[in-house]
C-alpha cells in the first residue's frame, strides 16, 4: 500500500526539484518551514520527530532541500515530510504538508473489530511495521 | 421641507388613534448607529403609492415594537430605546420600485445567544405585511457585543484540519447515489469504494433517514466499516456526513451519540430542522468533539428570489452564530444557482474573521466577526473533474468539492471516480503552488496530470465539455455578472 497521507501523496513522489517548488511557494506567503521523520504512519501519529526547528526567517527553499537530504542520509527508509507553519492570527496552525521520502516497502495497517453489544464494532487501525520496536521498523 | 420625521408632541404623538410609522418614531433620518446596534438592510418594494419612507418606517415598526395603532401602554416603557429606526432609504440601482432601507436595533431587543428570538424579530411578522409587494432581508450587520452571546462552529476549519490531518488543499467529498432506495449494505458500499479511492468524505443525502429500504442503524452501522476500512487502505482519517436528521430532538440526539459510539469524525444536520434544533446540536457537537455538516435543505424556497425572502448570505452569518462547522454554499460552476461574485460574498462571511463593505459581493456592512470560528464551505452538485482549475480559482482552499455523480459515474466505477478528482486536484494545487497560471492552463495541467492516472484521462473525457450555463437570480445590484463556465 502507498501511504497517502499529504499533499500530493497520489501524484508521482516528487523530485528535488519539485519540492523547491513548493517550499518556495511556502517561503514567499511567510509561513515558516519544517522537516520531520517517522517510523510510525498512523493517521493519528500527530507528532512526528522534528528535524531540528522549523525554518523561521529562511528565505531560501534550497536550505529547505538540503535538510530533506540530510535527514534522508539518516532515515532514508523513515517517512519524511516537509510542513509549513502559519503564524497569522485565527489560523496559527499548518498551511501545507507533503510526504518527501517513504521506506521501500510500506506494509500498510490492520483494522481490528470488536464486537459490542447490539450489533456494534469498536474499531481500531494499527500499522503493521509498528509490530516491532521504534527504529527497527523498516 | 417636512419628511416625517419631526417630533411631535407628547399628547400629539400619544393620542389615541392611527398614526403614520414614519410619525411614530420608527424614521430617524440623522439616527448615527452605536456600535452595539443590530443593523438590517431590507429590500422593500412597497405597493403603488406608498411612500417608501412610510413603508421602511412601518417595516422598522412591525420589526419591533409597534402595532398598527397608537397605545398608551408604549409610556410605561423606555419606548424611544426599543423603537427600530429606519435611517436611511436609498433606491436600488436599476430597479424601478425597489428601496434599499437600513434598519436599526438596539441590542437591547434581543436575547442572548438565541437565533430563534433575532429572527422572530428580524422575520417575525413583518413579511407578509400588507403595505409592501414583497420584502428581502438582504444583511446584517451583527454587533461583537452580540457576536459574543454565541459559542459558533463547534470546531471550525482549523481544527478541523488538524483533526483530519489534511492541510493544503480543498477536502473532497463525494454524496452518496442514488440518494434513496440502496439498502444499508450497498449504501456502504459506496463509501468505501469512494474513500479508498481517494475522497476525505462521503455524505449522506439531505432526505436520507431512516426509511423502509434503510433503517439508520443500518446505515451507520455499514458505513462505519466502510470508513476504517477505507481508512486503513490508504493510512489517512476519513469521514462520512451520517446524518442525524429526525422527528424530534430525542431522537436526533440518540442517532448522533450512536456515530459517536461508532467512532465517526462527523455528523450532518439539515436546515429545515430549525434554528434551535441546529444550535441544540452545535452544542452537542462541541461536548462531543464532533464535526457538525450542515445541508441547506428547503433554503431555496426563500433565498433564491432577488424582491422577496432572506438573501443566504444573512442564513450564513445566523449559520456561524449558530454554531455549525460545514454549510453548502454553492459552487459557481456547478447545476445550482451562483452567480460568482454573489458566491464569493457567501465564502467570505463564512471564512474570514472581518468582512470589509463589498457591494459588488452583495456585503453592505463591515462585519466583525470577534474571532468566532470559521466555518467550512461546501460545494456541491453538478461538478467534476474537469473543472479543477474553476473550483480553485473561485472557490480557494478551505472548501469541501462534492464530486457525488462526479466520483459515482465514473465509467470504471467509483474508486478510478475519485482516484480522478482527487490526482486532478492535487496536480492543480501543485501547479499553482508552483507558480503556473493555473486558471489559463488548467486544461493542460489535467491532461498532463492524466498521463500518470487513467481513471482521470476518463474522467476528461466522459464529463468533456459538461457546463451549466444560465443567468443567475440572485446576483449583487451593483454589478450584475452572469454564471460563467
Amino acid at each position: 500500500m502507498k501511504l497517502r497521507q499529504g499533499t500530493f501523496s497520489f501524484l508521482p513522489d516528487l523530485t528535488d526539484a519539485e519540492i523547491h517548488t513548493q517550499v518556495q511557494y511556502c517561503i514567499d506567503n511567510g509561513w515558516a518551514v519544517s522537516v520531520e521523520y517517522t517510523d510510525d504512519p498512523h493517521p493519528r501519529n500527530t507528532y512526528w520527530e522534528m528535524w531540528g526547528h522549523p525554518m523561521f526567517d529562511n528565505p531560501d527553499a534550497a536550505a529547505v532541500v538540503f535538510e530533506v537530504n540530510e535527514c534522508r542520509k539518516q532515515f532514508g527508509d523513515y517517512y519524511i515530510r516537509v510542513i509549513a507553519f502559519d503564524s497569522t492570527h485565527g489560523w496559527e496552525s499548518i498551511k501545507l504538508s507533503f510526504i518527501v521520502n517513504r521506506p521501500k516497502d510500506e506494509p500498510g495497517f490492520h483494522v481490528s473489530r470488536e464486537e459490542v453489544k447490539g450489533r456494534s464494532m469498536r474499531y481500531s487501525i494499527k500499522s503493521y511495521a509498528t509490530d516491532k520496536p521504534e527504529g527497527k521498523r523498516y | 421641507m417636512p419628511d416625517g420625521s419631526e417630533k411631535l408632541t407628547a399628547k400629539a404623538r400619544y393620542s389615541a388613534g392611527v398614526l403614520e410609522y414614519k410619525k411614530m418614531g420608527y424614521w430617524e433620518p440623522d439616527y448615527e448607529p452605536k456600535d452595539t446596534d443590530i443593523i438590517s438592510l431590507f429590500r422593500i418594494t412597497p405597493q403603488d403609492g406608498v411612500d417608501p419612507i412610510e413603508a421602511a418606517a412601518a417595516v422598522a415598526g412591525e420589526s419591533s415594537t409597534a402595532t398598527w395603532t397608537v397605545v398608551w401602554t408604549d409610556r410605561l416603557t423606555a419606548c424611544e430605546k426599543y423603537r427600530a429606526k429606519a435611517y436611511r432609504v436609498d433606491p436600488v440601482p436599476n430597479s424601478p420600485g425597489q428601496y434599499f432601507a437600513y434598519i436599526a436595533y438596539d441590542l437591547d431587543l434581543f436575547e442572548p445567544g438565541s437565533i430563534a428570538n433575532l429572527t422572530a424579530s428580524i422575520i417575525g411578522n413583518v413579511f407578509g405585511f400588507k403595505p409592501l409587494k414583497a420584502l428581502r432581508l438582504e444583511d446584517m450587520r451583527l454587533p461583537v457585543a452580540y457576536i459574543k452571546t454565541f459559542n459558533g462552529p463547534a470546531t471550525g476549519i482549523v481544527v478541523e484540519r488538524e483533526r483530519l490531518n489534511c492541510f493544503g488543499r480543498p477536502l473532497l467529498g463525494a454524496t452518496v447515489k442514488p440518494k434513496l432506495g440502496l439498502s444499508g449494505r450497498n449504501y456502504g458500499r459506496v463509501v468505501y469504494e469512494a474513500l479508498k479511492g481517494g475522497l476525505d468524505f462521503t455524505k449522506d443525502d439531505e432526505n436520507i433517514n431512516s426509511q423502509p429500504f434503510m433503517h439508520w442503524r443500518d446505515r451507520f452501522l455499514y458505513c462505519m466499516e466502510a470508513v476504517n476500512r477505507a481508512s486503513a487502505a490508504t493510512g489517512e482519517v476519513k469521514g462520512t456526513y451520517l446524518n442525524v436528521t429526525a422527528g424530534t430532538m430525542e431522537e436526533m440526539y440518540k442517532r448522533a451519540e450512536f456515530a459517536k459510539d461508532l467512532g465517526s469524525v462527523i455528523i450532518m444536520i439539515d436546515l429545515v430542522i430549525g434554528y434551535t434544533a441546529i444550535q441544540s446540536m452545535a452544542n452537542w457537537a462541541r461536548d462531543n468533539d464532533m464535526i457538525l455538516h450542515l445541508h441547506r435543505a428547503g433554503h431555496s424556497t426563500y433565498t433564491r428570489q432577488r424582491n422577496h425572502g432572506v438573501s443566504f448570505r444573512v442564513i450564513a452569518k445566523w449559520m456561524r452564530l449558530a454554531g455549525v462547522d460545514h454549510i453548502h454554499a454553492g459552487t459557481v460552476v456547478g447545476k445550482l444557482e451562483g452567480d460568482p461574485a454573489t458566491t464569493k460574498g457567501f465564502y467570505d462571511v463564512m471564512r474570514e474573521e472581518y468582512n470589509p463593505q463589498s457591494l459588488q459581493t452583495g456585503i453592505f456592512f463591515d462585519q466583525n466577526w470577534a474571532s468566532l470560528n470559521k466555518m467550512m464551505p461546501v460545494a456541491s452538485g453538478g461538478i467534476h473533474a474537469g473543472q479543477m482549475h474553476q473550483l480553485i480559482h473561485y472557490l480557494g482552499e478551505d472548501v469541501v468539492l462534492q464530486f457525488g455523480g462526479g466520483t459515482i459515474g465514473h465509467p470504471q466505477g467509483i474508486q478510478a471516480g475519485a482516484e480522478a478528482n482527487r490526482v486532478a486536484l492535487e496536480a492543480m494545487i501543485f501547479a499553482r503552488n508552483a507558480g503556473d497560471d493555473y486558471l489559463q492552463n488548467g486544461p493542460e495541467i489535467l491532461a498532463r496530470a492524466a498521463k500518470n492516472c487513467t481513471p482521470l484521462k476518463q474522467a476528461l473525457d466522459v464529463w468533456k465539455g459538461v457546463t451549466f450555463n444560465y443567468e443567475s437570480t440572485d446576483a449583487p445590484d451593483f454589478v450584475v455578472t452572469p454564471t460563467t463556465s
